[in-house]
């Protein structure tokens, strides 16, 4: 049984008060709170065992490596993959970017294709367009429907043989759109393409497995998944793991090195120059687990209640418009409230200790192909309740009452 | 146009950040509209959540300026920005502490420009325009 105000007690923050009001949080798409055993982790090993990782010669060392190593498997297990094909980075932005420095710059060539959606958020759009600037590829844009919904026939005629990479999300951060990765990757396999995933909000809305996708690259954040700021993911297959060049260069992700050459480590640490992340891996390894402890489907059955639950509940706002209304849809809603600014209203539903996100949401583009400049979202976590819901809806209406 | 110390004392007299608000949008609906023809990106202040135009108005003495923006609030922001700015030297406006009027004003915590919510860019924008006066 998914009961939501006993894992709201899992996170402190909750205890707290934004102008004298209970947080609502609104705005986990954007990030997540986090829960006591992550941040107790990070604690532990500041105050108890913390050392450097990778050939130190002592207990501290070596214990930090187990543990830093252990949150690879994790993250390994999390999606279904081996453990040597998940590289620790920055963020999601940066997995993107090492892929688009360490792989597409290298095996694109001139009027080769990149496709995309018109879903995707910045950091998967960016890198691409950079990359067919400096190599003279092909940016191609899969449209997608005025309700936000993914169009297999758009997909379709978007790919041909000149089709190198689809980078697509798996779930759009202003949407909610799901889009069906699987079948995407199948038919981008078919023409010869390799496959990027950019499941930064599909992370926290359904269990991930890439040996049953198929894609050759995904990616993720740890602090959408209730793990630290600072730490990202990428998965690749091996065998574009060991094509790959390095990304950065230094301590850490060498094999041999003089002062005439230096030969470079075995995928993943090739990819990890310089200390990592070590704390935050291994708080990403604990959010992770506290994951899979709720489990993934009784956590996407919830979100799944609450989704019914806002559409309903909306409905009692006047002027009340959704923006992205596929079927398919997880747990983030863009919406437009008569003609009242999103700014305006974010204003009022501050007060009222509602915490949403306005504006283009990095993603500019989708925001303006939707016919708008600037959306306010209010997006869902494993902790939010229906009363969240509530208090939203009543602020609204307040909201409304005030312009 | 209003006079800050006026809208300091009108702010003093609201119990609660509704009437502040309520106040805000007043003033934001009274402020005159922007004539179309300056809504360009020439006059468009980057940075902000809504979208803010302002135009540098300089008679050999003193600034002032006009702007406008989609959001109420933002207009009531402006009207605000106005009484602290306009119709003063450039030696003036280089002098001003805005942060000082907000608190003053009771908006310090969630509309100042120090929340770098956008307001920062409007009056980076005062104090380019009166820089290059």
């Amino acid at each position: 049984m998914y009961d939501v105000y006993k894992i709201r007690q899992d996170f402190p923050i909750f205890a707290k008060k934004i102008n004298n009001k209970p947080i609502v949080y609104l705005d986990s798409a954007a990030s997540s709170q986090k829960p006591h055993c992550v941040i107790n982790k990070i604690v532990d090993i500041y105050q108890d065992s913390y050392a450097n990782v990778h050939r130190g010669m002592y207990d501290l060392s070596e214990n930090i490596t187990y543990e830093y190593e252990n949150a690879r498997k994790i993250v390994a297990n999390f999606i279904n993959a081996n453990s040597k094909e998940i590289v620790f980075t920055r963020n999601a932005t940066e997995s993107i970017n090492l892929v688009a420095s360490s792989w597409a710059e290298h095996y694109l060539k001139q009027d080769d294709e990149i496709v995309i959606t018109q879903a995707e958020h910045h950091a998967n759009l960016v890198p691409w367009q950079i990359v067919c600037e400096k190599k003279g590829c092909k940016l191609k844009v899969v449209k997608i429907g005025d309700d936000g919904s993914y169009i297999k026939e758009e997909f379709v005629k978007t790919l041909s043989e000149k089709t190198k990479l689809v980078a697509v999300t798996a779930m759009s951060n202003v949407l909610g759109t799901i889009f069906p990765i699987k079948e995407m990757t199948d038919l981008a396999h078919k023409t010869g393409a390799k496959v990027l995933i950019d499941a930064c909000q599909f992370a926290v809305h359904e269990k991930i497995d890439v040996a049953d996708i198929k894609c050759d690259f995904l990616v993720f954040s740890g602090h959408k998944t209730y793990g630290p700021t600072g730490i990202g993911i990428l998965y690749a297959k091996t065998e574009l793991l060991q094509q790959m060049y390095p990304y950065q260069t230094g301590g850490d992700m060498v094999d041999k090195v003089t002062y005439q050459k230096t030969t470079f480590a075995e995928p993943p640490a090739r990819f990890e120059a310089g200390t990592p992340a070590i704390v935050q891996a291994i708080g990403l390894g604990e959010a992770l687990k506290y994951m899979q402890n709720l489990g993934l489907d009784s956590i996407k059955n919830h979100e799944t209640d609450l989704i019914k639950y806002m559409f309903e509940k909306t409905e009692q706002i006047k002027n009340f418009k959704h923006i992205g209304t596929s079927v398919n849809k997880g747990g983030v809603f863009s919406f437009q409230v008569g003609n009242i600014h999103p700014q305006d209203l974010a204003y009022v539903l501050n007060k009222e200790g509602i915490s949403i996100r306005i504006g283009h949401h990095c993603a500019e583009p989708l925001v303006n192909r939707m016919g708008y400049n600037s959306v306010a979202r209010a997006s869902f976590g494993l902790y939010t309740s229906k009363e969240d819901i509530d208090s939203f809806v009543t602020a609204v209406n307040k909201a409304v009452k005030f312009f | 146009m209003e006079h800050i110390e006026k809208l300091i004392e009108t702010f003093s007299l609201f119990d609660d950040w509704e009437e502040k608000y309520q106040y805000l949008i007043e003033l934001g609906e009274k402020l005159p509209p922007l004539d179309e023809k300056y809504k360009t990106d020439e006059f468009k202040v980057s940075g902000c959540q809504s979208q803010v135009w302002l135009v540098p108005i300089f008679n050999g003495e003193n600034f002032s300026f006009l702007a406008d923006s989609d959001a109420i609030m933002v207009k009531g922001i402006i009207a605000v920005l106005m009484a602290i700015y306009a119709n003063k030297s450039v030696k003036e406006i280089k002098k001003i502490e805005v942060e000082n009027f907000f608190a003053k004003l009771g908006l310090g915590e969630h509309l100042s420009p120090s929340r770098r919510n956008g307001m920062m860019s409007m009056v980076d924008k005062i104090r380019y325009y009166a820089d290059k006066a």
